[in-house]
């Protein structure tokens, strides 16, 4: 039986994984390789590395980041954050991660994600979305790190993600992020009825009954949770006990 | 030494270092006259069918790969490279592979999600050196959208996922091993079938 997966998010800037609340006010955590392994000890699924910076010579530093990460855990690993290009996408799976995340430039240049998924597999290419609500039940992408609204509506871009050939979805719902009050479960939902690609729900996790919900009611296949994987509020061993309690399928 | 083949696709480094781990040498290669001389060849994962045997067949890697299988050197396939084994896969129109194991490449039922993407149990169908100190029902991490389909030889099947129907996750023909999952990415499982292929190998 296929297991749901528990995925803690690295954001890395400068080589080190920051957290943010809201995309904003950006604080030091820990060095993403010793963070990694630990996850990797611990039973995460999945990890998921942001390179929230963006210059050429971070971008090295960040590449070299994900090539140790990759000689040291022995699970799978996307990236995201600034991939514009094949040439983006081939670096990266190189250092050694398993999948990359599009974002902004997938609303720039919706032909890099077909491009993409000729060349190295829908498998491997994962269409991350930022969402916000902006009226009663209306969800619009934003790009940009949460700053420019698109206009585009979010369940009709993810259904044009998984037409364009996106093996997966990871759905950020920018106004729970960081709050910990829990998924947005309307959104996630909405999404994960819409499309036959998995889903990651993004944004909000706070406490254990947040990731049992959103993996039962909102139909998500993956919990993409930050914070309070790198400060310990939640440990992932005991996560994944209380999941198989719920009676949800996990690796143990 | 072993030889993995380099066809400028996807994450092989991962596999590297697992290998690494296990301290054992391989080498990133396209170079027919290494792969000759390598103890075993591993094919490796994540890509296209398409591109990945017209890389096979461009650069004169498909015919080493069949010599050399046909000799008896030890070929393991992950994945893609498992898929490639097979006579035909049907992704994205229909290719012809290496023909080294009877059957055909098939996309997954739409009746689930496409990629089968995650950890998934496995089940024992020969109880081979293979499948040495894994436990039945192991988690291992699988993401691809075709698998190997109804017309192959079930005496080959090792061990199996269930995904829409039976996925085939193991499977060997001799010297011809194929796993369709991602051992340098299954944890300690997955070690532990690789540290198993190389004993069985070596």
């Amino acid at each position: 039986m296929l297991a749901k997966r528990i995925i803690p998010c690295l954001d890395v800037d400068k080589g080190r994984v920051v957290k943010g609340k809201k995309f904003l006010n950006i604080e030091d955590v820990a060095d993403p390789v010793e963070l990694a392994k630990r996850y990797n000890r611990e039973g995460a699924d999945e990890l998921v590395f942001y390179d929230i910076t963006a210059s050429n010579e971070e971008r090295d530093i960040f590449l070299d980041v994900v090539e140790s990460v990759a000689r040291e855990i022995s699970i799978p690993f996307s990236v995201g954050g600034g991939i514009r290009t094949i040439d983006d996408i081939n670096r990266v799976l190189r250092s050694g991660a398993e999948k990359v995340s599009i974002n902004s430039a997938a609303v720039n240049n919706p032909d890099l994600i077909r491009q993409a998924a000729a060349k190295f597999g829908s498998q491997c290419i994962v269409l991350s979305i930022d969402a916000k609500e902006t009226a009663e039940g209306k969800y619009e992408v934003f790009i940009n790190g949460g700053r420019k609204n698109t206009g585009l509506d979010a369940i009709q871009w993810a259904k044009h993600g998984e037409q364009l050939g996106a093996g997966e979805l990871v759905i950020n719902a920018i106004d729970t992020d960081g709050e910990k009050s829990g998924y947005n479960l309307a959104l996630t939902k909405a999404i994960a009825d819409a499309v036959n690609i998995p889903v990651v729900a993004s944004g909000g996790a706070g406490k254990l009954e947040h990731f049992s919900t959103v993996l039962k009611e909102a139909n998500a296949d993956a919990a993409l949770a930050a914070s309070v994987f790198h400060y310990q509020e939640i440990p992932i061993p005991e996560l994944k006990e209380y999941l198989q309690k719920e009676n949800i399928i996990v690796r143990r | 030494m072993i030889a993995i083949i380099d066809y400028d696709a996807g994450n092989i480094k991962s596999l590297q270092f697992a290998l690494d781990k296990l301290g054992v040498e391989s080498v990133l290669t396209k170079d027919p006259k290494q792969i000759q001389v390598a103890n075993s060849i591993i094919v490796p994962g994540v890509g296209a069918f398409r591109d990945a045997i017209a890389s096979l067949n461009n650069l004169g890697m498909a015919e080493v790969i069949k010599q050399e299988a046909a000799k008896g050197k030890p070929v393991l396939g992950i994945c893609l490279g498992m898929q490639l084994f097979y006579e035909t896969s049907f992704e994205d129109g229909e290719w012809e592979g290496l023909g080294l194991l009877k059957g055909t490449v098939n996309r997954i039922t739409d009746a689930v999600k496409v990629p089968h993407m995650g950890w998934n149990t496995l089940t024992k169908h020969i109880d081979n050196n293979l499948f040495k100190d894994i436990p039945e029902d192991s988690f291992v991490y699988f993401v691809h959208s075709y698998a190997v389909g109804g017309n192959y030889e079930k005496e080959t099947l090792v061990a199996s996922s269930q995904y829409g129907g039976i996925i085939p996750a193991i499977v060997q023909k001799d010297n011809v091993v194929g796993i369709q999952f991602h051992p340098e990415k299954s944890g300690a499982v997955g070690l532990q079938l690789l540290t198993n292929y190389l004993e069985m190998i070596s």
